[in-house]
């Protein structure tokens, strides 16, 4: 049982370190037959299993077949199990090279994704007759999932189109617009025959207008996996060890160093502490002084807090987000369908949180990247799916940390699917968690709360609207004003006209500027409510954790309130032609159509105005102020008393 | 450092972070200790990722057919390096499975002794040193592989894995069986064991022109030609063969699907 080149491994001090490749593509276009040729063309085939092929072949009456070299393999290796991924070596002269085969079968995505989840880089291979076909595009898009980033594409069978110039363009420009579109970029694109050998791992006559690289250079001139050392650091905690009862934290730094004697901010309790030691056995000669990238670890502390698996270490000036809800654009592997309301356990870096599917925001048709709207993901299928935890997750978006920013689903004991951190539209919290001065309220008034009160007639409030462009707030909100004020009720409207154009000046409309604008207007509201006014606010204000973070400010005061409409009939009113500029592109991150809107959970008051009218809303909200803003009969006595 | 140094760097990153992840999620734990150069390079990795304690017991599947020198290695060793050694004794050959070939039938003791073993002590993972490398049944694991109360291997339905996040929850009565090695080669082992300086049995240096390239019970197993008198010289030998590993291990060879049969039963 002679295994494919195994021991060629590692014989040369060149490159040293393998490069892992995946070779996908539609059926039949031939991947089977560039492995067969790359391992022939590079001597990496025993000569037995040379002349074992060409009887084959021959028996058949047909020249050299290169997929019978994985046939034989797959016979001889593994009997009749082909259903795994199984690993091909092949060396050229600048390093080695692992193949990771996947066979394909109907668990291909489940083997693909195990195998190609650690390959650095992918061969995609396009049939010049066939162009590119439905798996082409499912395969090119599960590699953009994985973070493969380094891609040839083979254009195969160009003996079968006369090795034709303008053919081989047509498919280039073809299978480009894909990639383009799903935001990949090949590397090359190399017109191949298998069959014949040409461009494979030498350039022939056959192509003479062909005048870059064949596969083989074009695989050698891509590069390791950068080293994260210069990205901002991170260190998950995986294990806390208390032996000799001294207590050491342990884990891997997935990017940039950590030094003794550096203060760590830990996520997501924010607590810091330094670094004493960096712990190793068998003890060095000189201690360790410095980590990186890679390392696996274990540090000491100076300080007692609480630390504990999944915690991330980082430096205190590049931590990493704070979300309790985040979007994962994922692949799903489980017989049991994804389903909004479910929960699962999801797992990012060290971290394991139980989340429940809050939406699935598209499922896509990796054939045409078009989105259907659904309330299940199936097997095999991809999506982008957010989901929401009790308390929040220390993360980084993909886009970010190719390491930190992606996560793994686990339903019961299995692993369900997997997927990158997708947190476009969602804002950091962490400014909700940076420690407030506890005693604005606090200051001793020489006024109590009920003279304020009865020297009004009433308590004050804050009814906070919330809702889509287009729902009716600032109209609501206006209208409510006017019949409380005309009542004798002392009330002001905050609104974005009154805010965005001074206080908030300086904020723009990234989830981060949405998130303070939200946080200064739920402070000035606090305020408004304390001095005694009923305050009215009206904003979209999209995110619950804001609207949480508005109601924690002063929550004996708050009152959430929906004002509802769904999109459509938001898009249709488009008082301000916004929607019709956010379709065209002009507006970004606008909420509904490229930036979430989170409906309350549990509002205290939903207002439709989607079924009602005006006054019928209007006077809703009215009625619903005023039992909330009345000084009960017996308290008013006995202040007048 | 050069670049063998660096890959050896890594892949000792890599199982140190598998051996940690195991003791976190997994419990409770065991570990196999063959006494051959796989596995002791494992026992070395796991001081390492728990700064030189050994925090689970450490078990030897012993048939008595030990060679003499493994047993001399393993009173040495367990001395040395301050660890507390469970010997468990592996039910006799005749109670094996009668269909078996010969040389398999003796494997099978172990398969036996490790299932008791799981039994009495309700280890939910068990770490081995196996290889991908080494034989082609064991290129299809995963690095935490699931085991039915049974013990049977479902190499056909086997869990994804990726992104180093494993499968550690299983139901009641199954395990997990535990491989932080499996990305390593047999030259790796030996590079590592020259530069970490990690002890070995002799058996595997060649005397009068034979020595052992892996180790298993004396009735069935057989040593090679050579004259790899020192570590450097097994390297250098490794280097140019193309023979398999476990060419001197009967019980792989005996027949087209013998490895299979005792791997899917519960082999190691």
């Amino acid at each position: 049982m002679e295994t494919t080149g195994v021991r060629m491994l590692g014989q040369k001090d060149k490159n040293y370190k393998q490069m892992r490749i995946v070779i996908v593509g539609h059926v039949d276009h031939g991947k089977s037959s560039l492995i067969g040729r790359l391992l022939f063309d590079t001597d990496s085939l025993p000569p037995n299993k040379q002349e074992e092929i060409r009887t084959m072949s021959e028996k058949r009456g047909m020249d050299m077949e290169w997929s019978f070299v994985l046939d034989s393999f797959q016979a001889e290796r593994d009997q009749a199990i082909t259903i795994d991924t199984t690993q091909i070596w092949f060396s050229t002269d600048k390093r080695d090279y692992v193949i990771i085969d996947a066979p394909g079968h109907r668990e291909f995505l489940k083997n693909m994704i195990s195998g190609a989840a650690a390959a650095e880089a992918a061969i995609l291979v396009v049939d010049a007759n066939e162009g590119v076909r439905e798996q082409t595009k499912r395969h090119a898009y599960l590699l953009h999932l994985l973070g493969l980033r380094q891609i040839v594409v083979a254009v195969n069978k160009m003996d079968l189109v006369n090795y034709d110039e303008a053919r081989f363009k047509e498919v280039s420009d073809e299978v480009n617009a894909y990639l383009t579109s799903i935001g990949l970029e090949a590397k090359s694109i190399v017109p191949i025959s298998a069959r014949t050998g040409d461009n494979v791992a030498q350039k022939t006559q056959a192509m003479p207008w062909y005048k870059k690289g064949d596969v083989i250079e074009q695989l050698d001139s891509f590069e390791p996996l950068a080293s994260l050392s210069d990205k901002p650091l991170r260190f998950p905690v995986q294990d806390v060890y208390r032996f000799d009862g001294q207590r050491t934290l342990v884990g891997r730094i997935e990017s940039g160093s950590l030094k003794k004697g550096q203060k760590i901010l830990f996520s997501p309790t924010n607590e810091i502490a330094e670094v004493t030691s960096i712990e190793a056995w068998p003890k060095p000669e000189k201690d360790i002084t410095e980590v990186h990238a890679g390392d696996v670890v274990g540090i000491k502390l100076d300080q007692p807090i609480f630390v504990e698996r999944g915690h991330i270490g980082s430096a205190k000036e590049e931590p990493p987000m704070l979300s309790n809800v985040f979007r994962v654009n994922l692949f799903w592997l489980s017989n049991k369908s994804l389903k909004v309301g479910n929960a699962y356990k999801i797992r990012i870096s060290t971290h394991e949180v139980m989340a429940t599917v809050q939406a699935l925001e598209k499922v896509v048709d990796t054939d045409d990247l078009a989105l259907s709207e659904t309330d299940e993901l199936k097997r095999n299928g991809v999506g982008e799916v957010v989901f929401r935890t009790r308390d929040v997750v220390a993360l980084d978006p993909y886009n970010q940390h190719q390491l930190m920013g992606r996560c793994v689903i686990y339903d019961g004991f299995d692993v369900a699917g997997g997927g990158i951190l997708n947190m476009d539209g969602y804002p950091d919290q962490r400014i909700n968690y940076i420690e407030k001065p506890k005693n604005i309220y606090t200051v001793d008034h020489l006024i109590p709360h009920q003279d304020r009160a009865r020297r009004n007639g009433h308590f004050g409030a804050i009814f906070w609207f919330t809702g889509l462009s287009g729902a009716g707030k600032s109209t609501l909100a206006m209208n409510v004003e006017r019949v409380l004020f005309e009542k004798g009720y002392h009330t002001y409207v905050l609104d974005g006209d009154n805010v965005r154009h001074g206080l908030n000046k300086d904020l723009g409309f990234s989830p981060e500027d949405r998130a303070e604008n939200i946080r200064r207007i739920g402070e000035v509201a606090a305020l408004q409510a304390d001095a005694g006014l009923i305050t009215i606010t009206s904003f979209i204000s999209p995110y619950r954790a804001d609207r949480q973070a508005a109601r924690d400010i002063s929550p004996e005061h708050f009152h959430e309130v929906y004002v509802k409409a769904d999109l459509d009939t938001c898009e249709s009113r488009d008082p301000k032609n916004l929607y019709k500029k956010a379709r065209e592109g002009k507006i970004k991150e606008f909420t509904g159509i490229s930036s979430p809107y989170e409906e309350p959970e549990n509002p205290d008051l939903v207002v439709d105005t989607q079924a009602n009218d005006l006054d019928i809303c209007v006077n809703q909200v009215v009625e619903y102020v005023e039992n909330h803003i009345r000084i009960p009969k017996n308290k008013l006595q006995a202040v007048k008393a | 450092m050069n670049n063998i140094e660096q890959h050896l760097k890594e892949l000792e990153a890599k199982s140190i972070y598998i051996i940690r992840e195991a003791y976190a999620k997994v419990d409770p734990l065991g570990m196999l200790w063959s006494i051959g150069k796989d596995s002791t390079t494992l026992l070395y990795l796991v001081r390492k990722a728990f700064f030189g304690k050994v925090p689970f017991p450490l078990i030897h599947l012993d048939t008595d057919m030990e060679m003499d020198e493994v047993y001399e290695f393993r009173s040495w060793i367990a001395k040395e390096w301050d660890f507390e050694l469970t010997i468990e004794q592996c039910p006799p050959e005749d109670q094996m499975d009668p269909t078996l070939p010969p040389a398999s039938r003796a494997a099978a003791r172990k398969t036996e002794g490790l299932k008791n073993l799981i039994r009495d002590k309700a280890f939910k993972g068990i770490f081995l040193g196996i290889r991908r490398d080494e034989q082609s049944m064991r290129a299809k694991e995963r690095v935490f592989s699931p085991r039915d109360e049974t013990g049977q291997w479902n190499f056909k339905d086997q869990p994804a894995e990726f992104w180093e996040q494993y499968k550690t929850d299983i139901p009641e009565g199954a395990h997990l069986r535990i491989h932080p090695l499996l990305h390593w080669t047999e030259i790796d082992i030996w590079r590592y064991t020259k530069m970490e300086n990690i002890p070995y049995v002799p058996l595997y240096l060649a005397q009068d022109g034979k020595r052992y390239r892996s180790l298993g019970e004396k009735n069935i197993t057989f040593p090679i030609d050579s004259d790899a008198a020192t570590l450097d010289d097994i390297i250098a030998e490794l280097e140019a063969t193309r023979e398999p590993e476990r060419a001197g291990r009967a019980m792989d060879n005996e027949t087209e699907d013998a490895f299979e049969r005792l791997r899917s039963s519960g082999y190691m």
